[in-house]
């Protein structure tokens, strides 16, 4: 039987650098996290789940279908989406009109509907903007629904990511650094909503994330990646306790220190 | 209500002042204002209709019978109008800054002229040109082919962005223009740049004159272009035009196949021009390949960006500045100077008859065009009318109604 998602050996190379080494991956269901200091490969392994590079080696299938050589709107289609790191919504475009982007894959209006305003499109339309009405409502934006994205405040416009990435109706949503810059009562609100959206919509979930306590509170399962490779995965708790984690992030007292940084 | 009977009133006394003072430029100026009043002031949907309607159907051919030069003015216009609208799509919404843009327009004009006059004897033997009634046709074919060139311009640039797209944009408009002007061998196809005359003509219909034949069927087909530039805006195609505008990589994230998108909007933004460019060669008669030089291409980006990028408003309100500033204010202040000059005005002790022939009036205009498009640029960056995101907008959460396209009223400045 096939897993929801599954990856294999992925190795990705950028020039000399080894960005990933032969790293497995299976989701099935629930949310999943990957965690590891900066730089060991992961929003690189999420580049490459969703179409953004092609990997040197290795597979990955979504459904049993492989993704690789997909395009990233075709792999979007398919019922992958993400979110990014550094927040990349249209920015000149309302809350509204972002989520109505992300439903793009959904649309089945052609250039002739658009151009006749037949019946099909007049219904498809109003319910493209009423579920993004409600998607607004499901990430507590509804209010802000016409302000202009770039204009939201930092922690509104990384859910308005999320309601985007969730338009396009996947079965696994990848969220990188979700997070990131949100004050801690925001990281846990924010994490209560994907419990909410794992528990109404049965969707699959993949964080990347630096926030451990939220990483430890809402994770089924973790992977830690370190230097392009999956050092540890299981339990959170079993994580935690792994002492090839905990030298990963503190380093040892023999060895050089890594990267300390991210170990916040 | 007293600014929608002022609009109306002004409407009224403008067009009056027209028939009154039919060689007044200042007095045409304030009927164009007076319809970019009706347009701005909020009122219903109708009564705005109804009105820009009697302004453009019934008292601008009336004036054009004062005056007949302001019917070919407002002619141009009207081409002008769709050539921005078409650029609109493709620089203001979809964000691929086109710098050949009049290539389209060039291929438009010659898809009519070839087989619309005699000179496709040359190429095909007999039977040229085609009868007149065939014009109604290529309107259509105009389309299809500027469309598909748009189709082929945009496959080999598709990983291009930015400035790399402008410059191979930029490139193609020569191409094209270059091609009309060598391609009278070693088939003569174009009759270089001697040009193509005499260009058909179909029969006005109505008992029209030609320059009101023409006036109607601009207007008609702006009003089209108009109406497919919303619909295209108010929809998921628009949308992921504006989404790649944005940020492309994003956009293709979420689902927005780019090829096809931005494939889409090179073919949309061509077939406007295409079918401006049929009607051009038939109104013109006679057409070379001076008309379709780069620095047409620039005066509808100029137009698009005077207007407000990505605003139909914006690019109807920016092709009308433009093509009336080049038109006739221009030229009327070139004049103006000119007669001063003539009489020996003094200015500051300075006799104007004394002016050196370098700084001849006339070779002001394009200076002057040039600050006012700095000024522009530097007091208002997003143009005269920028796009109003208000009118799109999702109801209060209390009814969950959708008001898509409510009324452009709202924000009147």
């Amino acid at each position: 039987m096939s897993a929801l998602f599954e990856a294999r050996e992925i190795t990705k190379r950028f020039g000399g650098l080894t960005a990933l080494s032969r790293v497995d991956f299976t989701l099935e269901s629930g949310i999943a996290s990957i965690i590891g200091p900066n730089g060991a490969g992961k929003t690189t392994l999420f580049n490459v789940f969703t179409g953004l590079y092609l990997p040197d080696g290795g597979s990955v299938t979504f459904r049993g279908r492989s993704l690789l050589g997909l395009r990233p709107d075709q792999i979007t289609a398919l019922g992958v989406c993400r979110t990014f790191q550094n927040i990349r919504l249209f920015g000149n475009m309302t809350a509204v009109e972002n989520v109505l982007v992300g439903m793009h894959a959904r649309v089945r209006l052609g250039l002739a509907d658009v151009l006749l305003r037949g019946p099909r499109f007049r219904a498809e339309e109003p319910a493209l903007w009423r579920s993004a009405a409600s998607l607004l409502d499901r990430v507590g934006l509804r209010a802000q629904a016409n302000a202009v994205a770039r204009n939201l405040p930092y922690g509104d416009q990384r859910r308005l990511e999320i309601a985007r990435a969730l338009a396009s109706e996947p079965a696994l949503l990848l969220l990188d650094e979700p997070t990131a810059g949100m004050t801690q009562g925001e990281a846990k609100s924010l994490m209560e909503l994907l419990r909410r959206l794992v528990a109404d919509l049965g969707l699959a979930i993949l964080l990347i994330e630096h926030n451990m306590r939220v990483v430890m509170q809402v994770s089924d399962r973790v992977t830690v990646l370190d230097h392009g490779e999956k050092i540890a995965e299981g339990q959170p708790a079993d994580v935690q306790a792994d002492s090839r984690v905990i030298e990963a992030y503190l380093g040892t007292r023999a060895g050089a220190r890594r990267d300390g940084r991210a170990a916040r | 209500m007293i600014r929608v009977v002022g609009a109306v009133l002004l409407l009224a006394v403008s067009g009056w002042a027209v028939a009154t003072f039919p060689r007044s430029i200042l007095v045409f100026l304030l009927f164009q204002g007076s319809v970019l009043t009706v347009y701005l002031t909020p009122m219903s949907k109708w009564l705005r209709a109804t009105l820009l309607a009697i302004a453009l159907l019934v008292m601008m051919p009336v004036i054009g019978a004062h005056n007949g030069y302001y019917l070919e003015v407002a002619t141009q216009v009207g081409i002008f109008v769709a050539l921005a609208l078409g650029l609109n799509i493709v620089v203001g919404l979809a964000g691929l800054l086109d710098l050949g843009y009049v290539a389209f327009f060039a291929v438009g004009a010659y898809v009519w002229a070839i087989p619309g006059s005699p000179h496709a004897n040359l190429i095909f033997g007999g039977g040229f040109p085609l009868p007149p009634m065939a014009f109604y046709l290529f309107l259509l074919v105009g389309l299809v082919v500027a469309a598909m060139t748009g189709i082929l311009l945009g496959l080999p640039v598709l990983r291009l962005r930015g400035d790399y797209l402008a410059i191979v944009t930029l490139g193609f408009g020569e191409v094209i223009r270059v091609l009309a002007n060598n391609l009278d061998k070693p088939i003569n196809l174009t009759n270089g740049p001697k040009g193509i005359t005499p260009i058909m003509r179909p029969p006005a219909p109505f008992g029209l004159s030609y320059p009101e034949f023409f006036y109607f069927l601009v207007l008609a087909i702006v009003v089209v272009v108009i109406l497919v530039n919303r619909r295209l805006e108010d929809s998921h195609i628009g949308r992921a035009w504006e989404a790649i505008r944005e940020d492309d990589l994003a956009a293709q994230a979420m689902g927005v196949p780019l090829v096809r998108s931005k494939l889409l909007a090179f073919a949309c933004g061509a077939s406007f021009a295409g079918v401006m460019g049929v009607v051009f060669s038939a109104k013109q008669v006679f057409i070379n390949p001076e008309s379709f030089t780069f620095l047409e291409s620039i005066g509808v980006l100029a137009m698009v960006i005077l207007g407000g990028m990505g605003s139909i408003p914006g690019a109807v309100v920016g092709a009308t500045v433009v093509t009336v500033l080049n038109l006739q204010v221009l030229k009327g202040l070139s004049l103006w100077l000119n007669e001063l000059k003539n009489a020996g005005v003094t200015v500051f002790g300075f006799n104007l008859a004394n002016l050196p022939t370098q700084l001849e009036p006339a070779k002001y205009e394009r200076m002057i065009f040039g600050i006012i498009l700095v000024l522009m640029m530097i007091f208002r960056p997003q143009g005269i009318l920028p796009a109003r995101r208000r009118e799109r907008e999702l109801a209060a959460p209390e009814d969950n109604v959708v008001k898509a396209a409510a009324p452009a009223q709202a924000t009147t400045p």
